[in-house]
C-alpha cells in the first residue's frame, strides 16, 4: 500500500501562468468568449456609431436577428453531437410554403396549417437522422443533399410564387403573430424576438437539466464512449434531428411574421448564417462542448456587428469581412481552449 | 467448493475462416479475482467480449449463477448484473464526474417534473456519486462536478472502476486496467480492484502485466489457442511459468500435449 492518499495524483502543485489560468477558465466556462466580444463591441460601436445606443436601434438588431438565432438554436442541437446541419434554412423556407400554402391558397384553418408546417419540420428532420443514423453517412454530406431536395421541394409546392401580404392579412392573420410587436420603455419588442428567447430558454433547461441533454453530450463527446457506457446513439440522434426540425418549424412561423409574406427565395444564406451564430457562440464544431446561450450571443453579435457598421456608413462588405474574421477567431480560441483536455 | 458466478461451456466464435475461441470453457468463482492472461490473438478479448455481451458466441453456454443467459448486446449484460470497464474506460470527457458515473442511467426526480419532463435528480445523483467514490477511498478533495478531462489517468481509470463496482451487482470485467497508467497510480488502481473485491464482487483481470496479474489475481485463467489451457494458483507456479505455458514453451503439470 502507497502512503498518500487516492487523490493525491491531482495535487501536484503546477503554477499556472496567466495565460493558462485564462485558458482554463474558458475552458470551463465557454460562453464567455461571445459574452467579452457583445459586451466589448456594444461599448465599441456605442462609442463611435452614432444612435447605435438608441432603443429604437437596439430593438431593431433583436428583431433582425430573431429568425436566424431560432434558426441558430436548432443548428446547436445537431452542431453539440459533432453534427452539421445545411438543411436547416431549407426547411424553415420549406415549412413556410407549407403554411402559406394551406392557409392562405387552400383554406386550411391556420392552426392547423402551422401545425402542418411544424410536422413538415420534424418529417425533414426524420429524414435527416434516419440518413444519418441508419445509413451512417456523413450529416455534412446528408443535409448537403437534404437541403438541395428540400429546396426543389420548395419550388414545387410553391410555384415559385410569393404568397402576398395581403393576402396572409385577409385569409390567414394567425401566420404573422411573431411580427406583432409591444413597447416596453423605449424598445420595440415583437413576438419573435420573444419565441426566439423561449426556444433557447427551453433548450438550455432541456440540455442542462435532463437525460436526454446529457445523453446529447456524451454522444457529442465521443459516441463509442456513450454507446459502451448505455447510451442508444442512434436514438438520441434521431431525436436531435427531429428536435431541430421543429424548431425549425417553429422559426418559419417566425420568418412570416417577420418578411411578411411567404417567398420561396428568402432567407437564402439563413444555413450558413445560423452556422455562424452557433460557431461565434463557442459551440465547439467537434461537439459535446460549448453552452447553449452561446449561439444565442453569438447571434445577436452578428447582428451588432452588422447594425454598428452600417450606421457608421461602412460599405456592406465590411459586414462580411468582420464576420468572416469573428468566425475565424472563435474556431481559433475553440481549438485553443480545447488543448487543455490533451 | 465456492460457488460459481459465471461460467463459459464449450465457447465458440468464427469470423470468417479465423476461430477466435475453439470451445472454450470459463468459470469465475464468487468472491475471487480472476485473471485472464493468454498471448495476443489467443482470443483472450473476443473471450471477454462474450461474457460482456459485445459479441454472441456461434456455440457454447453461459450460466450466471447457475441459469442460462445469453446477451444480445452490452445492454443485457449490464441489466444482468455484468458490468465491464474497457480499456477505452467508456467515459465523456467534457461532462462531470457525477455525469459519468450515471452516464446512461440517469436518476429522475420523482415528482411531474421528472416524470413528465425528464428533470434530472442532480443532489441525488451527486450525492450518490460521492458515496460510491468515498466508500472505494476516491474521494477526497475532488469536487463531484469536475470535468473528467481534468483529471489524471490513474483517477479517470478510477471513475471507470467505481461505477462499474457501483452498478455491477454480480460480475465486474476489467480490460487491462493499468495499462495505461505509471507505476504510483497502477498501484492504486490494484488496491481499488482489491477494495471492491473486498465489498465481494468477484472481478474478472485481462492483463498483460504478469507482476500485477501474480500481486493480486486469486486463480489465474490462461487463454491459449481459443481455449483456456488451465487455471493456475499464482502461489504455485512463477510468472515464468506462467508465460512460458501462455506460448506453449511449457505445459502446466497434469495436461497432456
Amino acid at each position: 500500500m502507497t502512503q498518500t492518499t487516492p487523490d493525491a495524483v491531482a495535487q501536484f502543485e503546477h503554477r499556472r501562468t496567466a495565460l493558462e489560468s485564462l485558458q482554463h477558465f474558458l475552458h470551463r466556462f465557454p460562453t464567455m468568449v461571445p459574452i467579452l466580444v457583445l459586451i466589448v463591441s456594444v461599448i465599441g460601436f456605442g462609442l463611435i456609431a452614432n444612435n447605435f445606443l438608441s432603443p429604437f436601434n437596439l430593438s431593431l438588431i433583436l428583431q433582425q436577428v430573431a429568425v436566424v438565432g431560432t434558426l441558430a438554436a436548432a443548428q446547436s442541437l445537431v452542431i453539440l453531437t459533432a453534427g452539421i446541419d445545411l438543411s436547416v434554412g431549407a426547411v424553415m423556407v420549406l415549412s413556410t410554403v407549407v403554411m402559406g400554402k394551406l392557409a392562405v391558397d387552400m383554406g386550411v384553418p391556420a392552426p392547423l396549417a402551422i401545425i402542418a408546417g411544424f410536422l413538415c419540420g420534424v418529417a425533414t428532420g426524420w429524414v435527416n437522422g434516419t440518413l444519418v443514423t441508419r445509413l451512417r453517412l456523413p450529416p455534412f454530406i446528408t443535409t448537403l443533399g437534404t437541403w438541395n431536395i428540400f429546396i426543389a421541394l420548395v419550388y414545387n409546392l410553391s410555384g415559385r410564387n410569393t404568397i402576398r401580404s395581403q393576402d396572409i392579412d385577409a385569409n390567414a392573420p394567425l401566420l404573422k403573430l411573431f411580427g406583432n410587436n409591444f413597447q416596453l420603455g423605449g424598445f420595440v419588442i415583437t413576438w419573435g424576438v420573444l419565441l426566439m428567447l423561449a426556444v433557447f430558454a427551453v433548450l438550455y433547461v432541456a440540455l442542462n437539466m435532463t437525460a436526454w441533454g446529457k445523453r446529447v453530450y456524451a454522444v457529442g463527446d465521443d459516441a463509442e464512449a456513450a454507446a459502451l457506457a448505455g447510451i442508444r446513439v442512434n436514438r438520441i440522434l434521431l431525436s436531435v434531428y427531429m428536435v431541430a426540425g421543429l424548431i425549425c418549424g417553429l422559426a418559419a412561423w417566425s420568418a412570416i411574421g417577420r418578411v411578411g409574406s411567404v417567398s420561396p427565395t428568402s432567407f437564402a444564406e439563413s444555413n450558413l448564417e445560423s452556422i455562424t451564430a452557433v460557431v461565434i457562440g463557442g459551440i465547439s464544431l467537434f461537439g459535446g462542448r460549448g453552452s447553449i446561450m452561446g449561439p444565442l450571443i453569438g447571434a445577436i453579435i452578428v447582428g451588432v456587428f452588422n447594425s454598428g457598421l452600417r450606421l457608421m456608413g461602412v460599405d456592406v462588405l465590411w459586414q462580411l469581412f468582420a464576420t468572416g474574421w469573428l468566425i475565424i477567431l472563435a474556431v481559433a480560441v475553440d481549438q485553443w481552449i480545447r488543448k487543455i483536455s490533451s | 467448493m465456492t460457488q460459481i458466478v459465471l461460467e463459459g461451456r464449450g465457447l465458440t466464435k468464427r469470423y470468417g475462416r479465423v476461430t477466435a475461441l475453439n470451445g472454450a470453457d470459463f468459470d469465475l468463482r464468487a468472491g475471487e479475482i480472476l485473471a485472464v492472461i493468454g498471448d495476443n490473438g489467443a482470443g483472450k478479448s473476443t473471450l471477454i467480449k462474450a461474457l460482456s455481451g459485445a459479441i454472441q458466441p456461434d456455440e457454447g453456454e453461459m450460466l450466471l449463477d447457475g441459469k442460462p443467459v445469453r446477451f444480445a448486446n452490452p445492454l443485457e449484460a449490464r441489466q444482468a448484473g455484468i458490468e465491464t470497464v474497457y480499456q477505452t474506460l467508456a467515459l465523456s470527457p467534457a461532462l462531470s464526474i457525477s455525469d459519468n458515473m450515471f452516464m446512461g442511467r440517469e436518476i429522475r426526480r420523482d415528482d411531474l417534473l421528472g416524470r413528465w419532463f425528464g428533470i434530472l435528480d442532480r443532489a441525488r445523483m451527486d450525492r450518490i456519486a460521492r458515496e460510491k467514490l468515498t466508500e472505494l477511498g476516491l474521494m477526497t478533495i475532488q469536487n463531484i462536478g469536475q470535468q473528467v478531462e481534468t483529471l489524471s489517468g490513474g483517477q479517470r481509470q478510477g471513475i471507470a472502476v467505481a461505477r462499474a463496482a457501483a452498478f455491477g451487482s454480480k460480475v465486474v470485467i476489467l480490460d487491462e486496467p493499468t495499462a495505461a497508467l505509471g507505476v504510483k497510480e497502477s498501484g492504486r488502481v490494484l488496491d481499488l480492484v482489491l477494495d471492491v473485491r473486498s465489498r465481494g464482487l468477484p472481478i474478472v483481470l485481462i492483463s498483460h502485466n504478469m507482476p500485477h496479474v501474480f500481486e493480486i489475481a486469486d486463480r489465474i485463467h490462461i487463454h491459449r489457442l481459443g481455449r483456456r489451457l488451465a487455471v493456475i494458483d499464482p502461489k504455485a507456479h512463477s510468472m515464468s511459468d506462467a508465460v512460458a505455458y501462455m506460448t506453449g514453451a511449457k505445459l502446466p503439470e497434469g495436461i497432456a500435449a
